[in-house]
């Protein structure tokens, strides 16, 4: 509280820095704005500000977290988009503006804190407050008649405060006394740990890296670069820092609900992996399951999701195999309606491609074919076939998830209608014209998987934990003075005259606190009472 | 699914008997409109004289003198304190039944899934009304809030009628996502947190109408059986004092289980940012309380302005904004 207070004053004394402003030259101009920023109102501002500018991210789609919702949105509202592009609301929380409120928020956290620190410091050492000469004015009073002697009763007080774990100074006829140190303790590691949290999160940002890969069940992903199919990293990553671990999925468990209720909702996912610390270890069988993370060399491995991969064989015009094996694809939708490029680029005379939808638990309906459940109740293979002269090999790199139909013709049948297939497992079927067969052979999961590092995290959830011990001793300890003083009975006082008379009074230093008055009042009847009594109870 | 049956019968029985209660609770503060305050006495004494005009046995028999009017209206008025006590009891009697028929419905609901039943939109609702009326009973008893009745019971009824009309799901297993103790610690610390700033909220909006009575000196009816706005803002911020440092917890603890779940501890999922939004404003009320020139009315608004975030977060969010925490399943 008294530092609360100081900060009070500062501000108060505000409108009397303000008129010297022209003299105070630079440096005054910047403590002023200091005294401004670390202003108990200008923090309040910032917290609201915050807060205000944190909605926008919740109800605008985010590049960071969708950015196929973000290109919709754009195409949606052409004039709207590009001005929602430009003041960072499809990235709110990696704007100028987002970043500036949060770091005025913790300089003027910071600006508050420090001078705090040294107000504790000397506040830690300070003694009670000298008895107030007038106690009745107190907002707790209450008094009793004692018979016993001065230093009998003073030492009695003394003692009695002591047990409620006051602070006590004995003076030489009153006590006086407080407690409650910690609430301002907590307060401050609160708020230091606040920065903590924001360290910790930085280092993250900084040394952490994140990715996915997709690997479809049987087969592996060893920790470099190139098996990634999106990365991320902080500035000062670099691919040395990668383990040189690999994770082989062995098999993957799903299951789905068949019941009535919710159903299609997803029950279990499982993958039993081997796990090869670097090359030439002796591999280990784990688990890995949702909220059950693998933990490899300090890296951390998520299953994020899955889908299937159809197994299909692709024979060319001239009867050898251009493609065989499965084609990852990615689902659209609950019931795992999967789409994908099925590309056979070494087919002759003439390559193939397909765009394919495989479809776990297939229908044909008037809205085409789709998928109704997401396990492979009635898996399906529908595509649409392309051909066209052989591609010379450029090394780009192309989307593996769709079909660039460029120097591409669809097959056609002879009445003109573009060809479609269908095929079940098992199924396969020769291409119109001879240009070739495909057979589904069958299916296979594939999982992704996020591999990460966020070096920070301990930092922040050690800071957090502190955090909130703070928070609770700031807000629930309760800074109490008291004082109790001896004097001679006096005419106003009730009982027999010569008899001494102790006063006891108190004052919360914080708000919202009670029972002060039955303190006040228990106090003055234990003293009253004499020591036998007290014995006794 | 016997369980899962007799479960819906006692949140729909509770919300009948919430509504009854919240009725009694009406009733109390209508009786109360004649008790206290000059203006309401006069206002007693004009209408006993109407009844006694009205009835003219009794006019024949005692005209109505300038002395037996005190006394009559005094008689009336404690007839109407007993009544003013009456429906107020019966409205805790109320109160107290549909708590517990809320309790054997989270129970029984927990029995049918075989599992905490914290799972959607519902559970989480009729979880948390279960804490807002606990806390409301535990009150009435150690500190007399009966004055909370009409508000807390309103809300009982509203939250467990929208659970049973609006937010209601059958009894389903949960998605692996939640299959952690985390599910238990975040979701219960919310449910708690939750309902103390419900009650919390409540207060306030109870503090800003004393206050403005008080300062305009017209405090009578029932808003003179309300505590001072003083003693009603430290009961508020006592509220939200215990509210804030558990609603820190339930934000760590749901970035924790993120980063076990999902691979990163905080993500900007709408939910996420929401339970931030609140966070902070309840932050700015707690600085707004020591604050010069904030404290009172302001500080009651932000603790409203809280409120309406955590609501918001918790319905507009589930129902309107796809994110990962799209739990209600309606």
């Amino acid at each position: 509280m008294t530092a609360i207070k100081t900060r009070e004053s500062a501000e108060s004394s505000d409108p009397a820095v303000r008129p010297e402003l022209p003299r105070l030259g630079w440096r005054g101009g910047l403590r002023y704005l200091w005294t401004q920023l670390t202003s108990m109102r200008t923090a309040l501002i910032l917290l609201f500000a915050l807060a205000l500018a944190a909605i926008p991210g919740s109800l605008v789609p985010q590049r960071r977290i969708s950015p196929v919702r973000v290109a919709d949105f754009i195409n949606e509202h052409p004039r709207l988009g590009p001005i929602y592009d430009k003041v960072g609301l499809f990235g709110v929380y990696s704007s100028p503006w987002f970043s500036a409120i949060y770091l005025l928020l913790f300089v003027s956290l910071v600006g508050c804190i420090v001078p705090r620190l040294g107000v504790y410091a000397r506040a830690l050492r300070a003694r009670p407050p000298q008895t107030p000469r007038n106690l009745t004015r107190l907002p707790a009073y209450a008094k009793a008649e004692v018979s016993d002697s001065v230093e009998d009763i003073l030492r009695r007080a003394a003692s009695a405060l002591r047990r409620r774990h006051y602070r006590v100074d004995v003076h030489e006829d009153s006590v006086a006394a407080e407690r409650g140190y910690l609430r301002e303790a907590g307060n401050l590691v609160f708020h230091t740990c606040l920065v903590f949290v924001l360290v910790g999160v930085a280092i993250g940002a900084l040394f952490g890296f994140r990715g996915t890969s997709v690997v479809i069940v049987g087969q592996g992903f060893s920790n470099n670069l190139t098996q990634y199919d999106d990365f991320s990293a902080g500035g000062r990553f670099t691919e040395a820092d990668l383990a040189p671990f690999s994770v082989t999925v062995k098999d993957f468990d799903v299951r789905f609900e068949t019941g009535p209720v919710q159903r299609g909702a997803a029950r279990l996912f499982r993958a039993n992996v081997e796990v090869t610390e670097r090359p030439g270890a002796t591999p280990r069988q784990e688990v890995l399951e949702v909220n059950k993370p693998l933990h490899i060399d300090g890296t951390t491995v998520h299953l994020i999701g899955h889908g299937y991969a159809p197994k299909v064989t692709v024979k060319d015009a001239q009867g050898n195999v251009a493609f065989s094996g499965p084609v990852v694809m990615l689902p659209q939708d609950s019931n795992f309606t999967s789409v994908g490029a099925i590309k056979a680029p070494d087919a002759r005379p003439e390559r193939l491609a397909f765009e394919a939808f495989f479809l776990p638990t297939a229908v044909l309906d008037e809205h085409g074919p789709r998928s109704i459940f997401p396990d492979t109740l009635n898996p399906a293979l529908f595509a649409n076939v392309w051909y066209g002269p052989p591609k010379v090999e450029t090394g780009r790199p192309e989307n593996v998830y769709s079909l660039d139909t460029t120097g591409l013709s669809q097959l056609r049948q002879s009445d003109g209608q573009p060809v479609r297939i269908a095929l079940k497992v098992g199924d396969g079927v020769n291409l119109p014209g001879g240009k070739g067969s495909i057979q589904l052979d069958g299916w296979v999961r594939w999982v992704k998987l996020q591999i990460g590092d966020t070096p920070g995290v301990p930092i922040s959830l050690i800071a957090l934990a502190f955090a909130v011990a703070g928070l609770c001793l700031s807000l629930f300890i309760r800074p109490r003075r008291v004082w109790i003083r001896i004097r001679d009975g006096e005419a106003g006082d009730e009982g027999e005259a010569g008899n001494r008379v102790v006063e006891v009074a108190g004052l919360d230093r914080a708000d919202a606190r009670v029972g002060l008055t039955d303190d006040v009042a228990e106090l003055a009847a234990e003293l009253s009472r004499r020591p036998e009594d007290v014995s006794a109870t | 699914m016997r369980y899962e049956y007799y479960s819906n019968v006692a949140f729909v029985s509770s919300v009948v008997v919430y509504v009854l209660a919240m009725f009694a609770h009406a009733a109390e503060w209508a009786a109360a409109r004649r008790l206290g305050g000059e203006q309401g006495e006069r206002e007693l004494v004009n209408v006993a004289a109407a009844e006694l005009n009205s009835e003219p046995s009794s006019t024949r028999a005692e005209p109505v003198d300038a002395r037996n009017e005190p006394v009559s209206s005094l008689e009336e008025s404690s007839s109407r304190s007993r009544r003013v006590e009456q429906f107020g009891r019966i409205g805790v009697a109320l109160a107290i039944i549909g708590f517990v028929l809320s309790v054997a419905g989270v129970l029984l609901r927990a029995l049918a899934a075989h599992r905490a039943p914290w799972g959607n939109m519902f559970e989480f609702t009729t979880s948390a009304m279960v804490f807002i009326v606990g806390a409301y009973l535990i009150m009435v008893w150690r500190a007399g809030v009966r004055w909370l009745g009409l508000p807390v019971t309103l809300l009982a009824a509203v939250g467990n009628g929208l659970a049973v009309t609006v937010f209601y799901v059958a009894v389903a297993p949960l998605v692996p996502a939640l299959h952690s103790v985390w599910f238990l610690i975040h979701i219960v610390a919310a449910a708690i947190s939750g309902a103390a700033f419900n009650v919390g909220g409540v207060m306030s909006i109870l503090y800003l109408i004393k206050k403005r009575a008080e300062d305009r000196d017209k405090v009578h009816g029932y808003l003179e059986r309300l505590p001072s706005s003083r003693k009603i803002d430290l009961i508020a911020y006592r509220f939200l004092a215990f509210a804030f440092p558990l609603w820190t917890f339930t934000v760590v603890a749901g970035s924790i289980w993120a980063e076990y779940a999902w691979g990163r501890y905080w993500g900007w999922d709408p939910k996420e940012t929401w339970a931030l939004v609140t966070w902070v404003i309840y932050a700015g009320y707690l600085h707004a309380r020591s604050t010069a020139g904030w404290r009172g009315s302001k500080a009651a608004v932000i603790a409203i302005i809280g409120l309406a975030s955590f609501w918001f977060n918790f319905i507009g969010i589930n129902l309107l904004v796809s994110g990962l925490h799209s739990y209600a399943g309606v």
